[in-house]
């Protein structure tokens, strides 16, 4: 970018901060069974701004998105559009007041191309009455949305082969054909790569410069810093309070959210790595069956795991759980060779994985709280082969009190929690059992500083104790404010490994693309 | 009980109320027992079949597994002179070997529950009817068998069919809804993966219910050999399957997994029988039999399904009212 045309943005950024808002929510209120998500919530969006939506996991966030997206329907309040004012929106009304819903869990269809998944329901016609989708016309307007993006990638892609980052421009290169007004993000950047996520973070700037209104909700708060003209934060359903650009600070983001000042606490280890527990030896996976890792992995430690997204850290997490079959080589823990088929004879082992996706793998949605908590170590809660449902609800409390899991109650169906929520369920499920090894592949993701501080808390507690951690993490900051040594990965094989004098952001990335570090 | 098997108990007992008023022979002994002795022989393998269907499959070979089995029974016994303790012995073995065929085939080979079952029910109809070249199978005239009695018995006038149904749904029970074992099913059933994920050794879970279901249709094929008495290869047993998953679907179960309760499946066999019984008594001609059948199943899930939607609709009105806020429409389903 020149400076002239820098200078054109920043003026033409400067303008419509001060144009009238054209949406207005008064005092909207949303329950459901047990919770208020909301309690009366107003808030006004003007041409062109970026507003961060912060708070804790289950502070009502996504309700509120959902609400604008007409996913939901308020209980009380109203929503006002250019000074029309509604009670409640439908998808369809939404769709026309300009209002474009990037979710959080992607809305496509991988076995189409990219052209058809944008212009899905409005696909343009020829032959009249016949009805054929002008395919031709279809791709030519997709085309100049994609260049407007930056997107390395033609129409004609089927969305299947498309990366999760590249999916999400998909999503908004619609949001621009339908001429929105204001593009809603539910925490975009959660599941993306830093990387990625500053190339998101420059479309949201670029957007706000065609007058176009950015929402977003993320817990990367310096994210928020950067990219915010202004944030509202929300905590128990209701507004904790909002700040303008000048007023954003991590520390005051902190406060408000959470209503005390908090400093995340990286427990230095208290005792010293014990002997090697995990010793993979030649370990290659189908993702790159010409790699073999080598990694020893300690009593005690906390190994972070870092790497670019594809560089095969969740593939190597899901061979030495057994999920997939190794292409040679071996596991060794505590000295003795171990045969490690599948993920129940892991278990068996005590090596434990947290796995990324939580919806597809995690957790079971129409399950409830504590039938997900206690699902792999049903045997310990049954008696004759009878479970115990006492046994069940006993343990679900104290991980719910543990991790702070907001729920009504322990026999709530899972579907119904935060996303955050849900992410904690997820990890209150094997560290409610003895672990030996366990390896979370990002494990905070989703999650708020609050608990993230906890969760942290708790991962060096289970070190002490003599628990092996390996830990795949694309959050720089945790990456390096946990772990005791990180090993990093590149195209399938370990790159280096530093040790706590190493550490440095800029260590990181240089093995990650498979550079030297220079001592 | 939950409230979906109320609903289906109530309309299990309209509709017999109706028939009584309309024909009060529907109260009489005789056809109390009868009814309830085929309510015994179809629930036996419509729980078999929800064992399969809360995994997230189909069972679709039952009703020639129940021609198949049916036919060497009887051959074995009346033909061949085997004691019927031992040749009651090799149909149940048999049985659970094709049901172990079905599910090595399905978890191993990761073939679809619907094209295996589906060639399942080709194949044993075919072999049942090559097997005898397409002649009945029958016991030679005027032999007795003491002891196969005990099948078709009544104990104080109650059939052993529905006893044993009674045994096998208690049971049934408290493996699905009470056991490790049944947890593992309807977490298989909703999500695979995650069940993987967690632990759960799913192939064996999946096969597991193969096998449980082939064995309950292998007991159901001689309660009902003995109860015909004599098997025509062709005819015996056809569309059985499709009563299974009839019951099972009456009684709440999702077709796609994890959803479904016993109680559920058995009161979706009794109504079956109900209407079965219902042609028959009010003079309905028996060609009518499937159109009334199909009819009722149709209503009965619709009206479940609206009766759901509504009481959701309700709960959140509730749940809007406690917090003080007036009810508004519901959300829309949410676009898939
Ligand atoms: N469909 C639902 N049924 C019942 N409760 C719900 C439902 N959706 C949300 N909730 C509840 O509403 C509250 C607010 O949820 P919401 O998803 O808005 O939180 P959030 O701020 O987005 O949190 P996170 O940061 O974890 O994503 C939570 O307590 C949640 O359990
Ligand atoms: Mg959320």
């Amino acid at each position: 970018m020149t400076a002239e045309s820098a200078d054109a943005a920043q003026q033409e950024s400067a303008e419509p901060a001060a144009a009238q808002p054209f949406l207005r929510l008064k005092g909207v209120r949303k329950s459901y069974p047990g919770v208020q998500a909301l309690a009366g919530l107003d808030l006004e969006v003007r041409p062109g701004e970026v507003i961060g939506l912060v708070g804790e996991n289950g502070a009502g966030k996504s309700t509120l998105l959902k609400l604008l997206g007409g996913i939901a329907a308020p209980d009380g309040g109203t929503i006002e559009i250019d000074g029309v004012s509604h009670t409640r929106l439908s998808v369809s009304q939404s769709i026309a007041a300009g209002i474009a819903f990037v979710h959080q869990e992607l809305n496509l269809f991988d076995n189409l191309d990219v052209a058809a998944n944008v212009f899905i329901g409005r696909e343009p016609r020829r032959f009249g009455c016949l009805n054929i989708v002008d395919t031709r016309r279809q791709r030519a307007a997709v085309a100049p949305l994609l260049d407007q993006l930056g997107a390395g990638f033609s129409p004609d892609t089927l969305v299947g082969r498309l990366s999760l980052a590249q999916q999400q421009l998909v999503e908004i290169a619609k949001a621009l054909s339908q001429q929105a007004r204001l593009v809603i993000f539910d925490e975009p950047t959660s599941s993306l790569p830093i990387a990625e996520s500053e190339k998101l973070l420059a479309i949201m700037a670029r957007l706000s410069r065609r007058g176009i209104a950015v929402i977003f909700v993320s817990h990367r708060l310096t994210e928020v810093q950067r990219a915010a003209d202004r944030v509202v934060v929300l905590r128990d359903g209701r507004l904790a309070g909002r700040l303008t650009r000048a007023e954003i600070s991590h520390d005051r983001l902190v406060k408000l959210m959470i209503g005390r000042d908090l400093k995340v606490d990286y427990a230095a280890p208290k005792t010293a790595r014990g002997g090697v527990a995990l010793a993979l030896s030649g370990i290659r996976t189908a993702a790159y069956p010409r790699q073999a890792v080598d990694l020893d992995l300690h009593r005690g430690e906390i190994l972070g795991l870092a790497g670019l997204v594809g560089s095969g850290r969740t593939e190597l997490a899901r061979a030495i759980f057994g999920i997939d079959p190794v292409h040679g080589g071996g596991l060794s823990l505590d000295g003795k060779e171990i045969a490690v088929r599948s993920a129940s004879d892991a278990v068996g082992h005590g090596i434990f994985l947290v796995p990324e996706d939580r919806k597809a793998t995690g957790i079971l949605l129409d399950f409830t709280v504590a039938e997900n908590i206690s699902l792999p170590n049903l045997d310990a809660h049954a008696s004759n082969w009878i479970v115990s449902a006492g046994s069940e609800r006993r343990q679900a409390e104290a991980s719910r009190g543990e991790l702070g899991i907001k729920v009504p109650d322990v026999a709530t169906l899972t579907a119904t929690l935060s996303g955050g929520n849900q992410q904690k369920v997820v990890l209150a499920k094997w560290l409610a059992m003895q672990p030996r090894v366990i390896i979370l592949d990002e494990p905070t993701r989703g999650i708020d500083v609050g608990s993230k501080s906890e969760i942290y808390l708790l991962m060096r507690a289970l070190a002490d104790a003599g628990v092996t951690i390996l830990m795949i993490s694309s959050d720089m900051e945790e990456v390096i404010g946990v772990s005791d040594r990180i090993a990093v990965m590149c195209e399938g094989r370990i790159s280096g490994i530093l040790t706590r004098a190493q550490f440095s952001e800029e260590n990181v990335l240089l093995l990650a693309v498979g550079n030297r570090v220079v001592p | 009980m939950k409230k979906k098997d109320l609903g289906l108990l109530v309309l299990i007992l309209v509709v017999g109320l109706g028939v009584y008023l309309q024909n009060p022979l529907f109260l009489s002994p005789n056809n109390i027992a009868n009814t309830a002795n085929l309510i015994g022989l179809f629930g036996l393998f419509a729980i078999a079949q929800g064992f399969v269907i809360i995994t997230g499959g189909i069972d679709l070979s039952a009703g020639s597994m129940i021609a198949l089995l049916g036919v060497l029974f009887v051959d074995i016994v009346g033909n061949r002179g085997v004691p019927w303790p031992i040749a009651f012995v090799i149909v149940i073995i048999l049985g659970l070997l094709l049901g172990l065929a079905h599910g090595l085939l399905i978890t191993r080979l990761k073939m679809p529950p619907f094209v295996v079952t589906l060639c399942g029910l080709l194949i044993y109809r075919g072999v049942a009817r090559g097997y005898t070249g397409d002649a009945t199978a029958g016991f030679p005239f005027g032999s007795t068998y003491p002891g196969l009695d005990f099948f078709t018995a009544r104990i104080y006038g109650v059939p052993t069919s529905i006893l044993l149904l009674l045994v096998v749904a208690a049971i049934a029970w408290v493996v699905l809804h009470r056991s490790v074992f049944g947890r593992y099913l309807f977490a298989v059933g909703k999500n695979e993966e995650a069940a993987r994920f967690s632990g759960i050794r799913t192939n064996l879970v999946i096969g597991a219910a193969y096998v449980i279901c082939a064995g309950l249709t292998a007991l159901a094929a001689i309660f009902f050999a003995m109860y015909t008495r004599s098997v025509s290869p062709s005819s015996h047993g056809n569309f059985y399957e499709l009563y299974a998953i009839a019951a099972a679907v009456l009684g709440g179960f999702s077709l796609r997994g994890g959803e479904g309760s016993i109680i559920g499946v058995v009161l979706g066999a009794i109504l079956l029988q109900v209407l079965q019984n219902l042609v028959n008594l009010l003079g309905i001609p028996s060609s009518l039999n499937f159109a009334v059948m199909g009819t009722v199943i149709l209503v009965g899930v619709l009206v479940d399904q609206q009766w759901g939607a509504y009481r959701a609709r309700r709960l959140l009105a509730g749940s809007a009212r406690e917090s003080g806020a007036k009810p508004t429409p519901p959300d829309p389903v949410p676009e898939r």
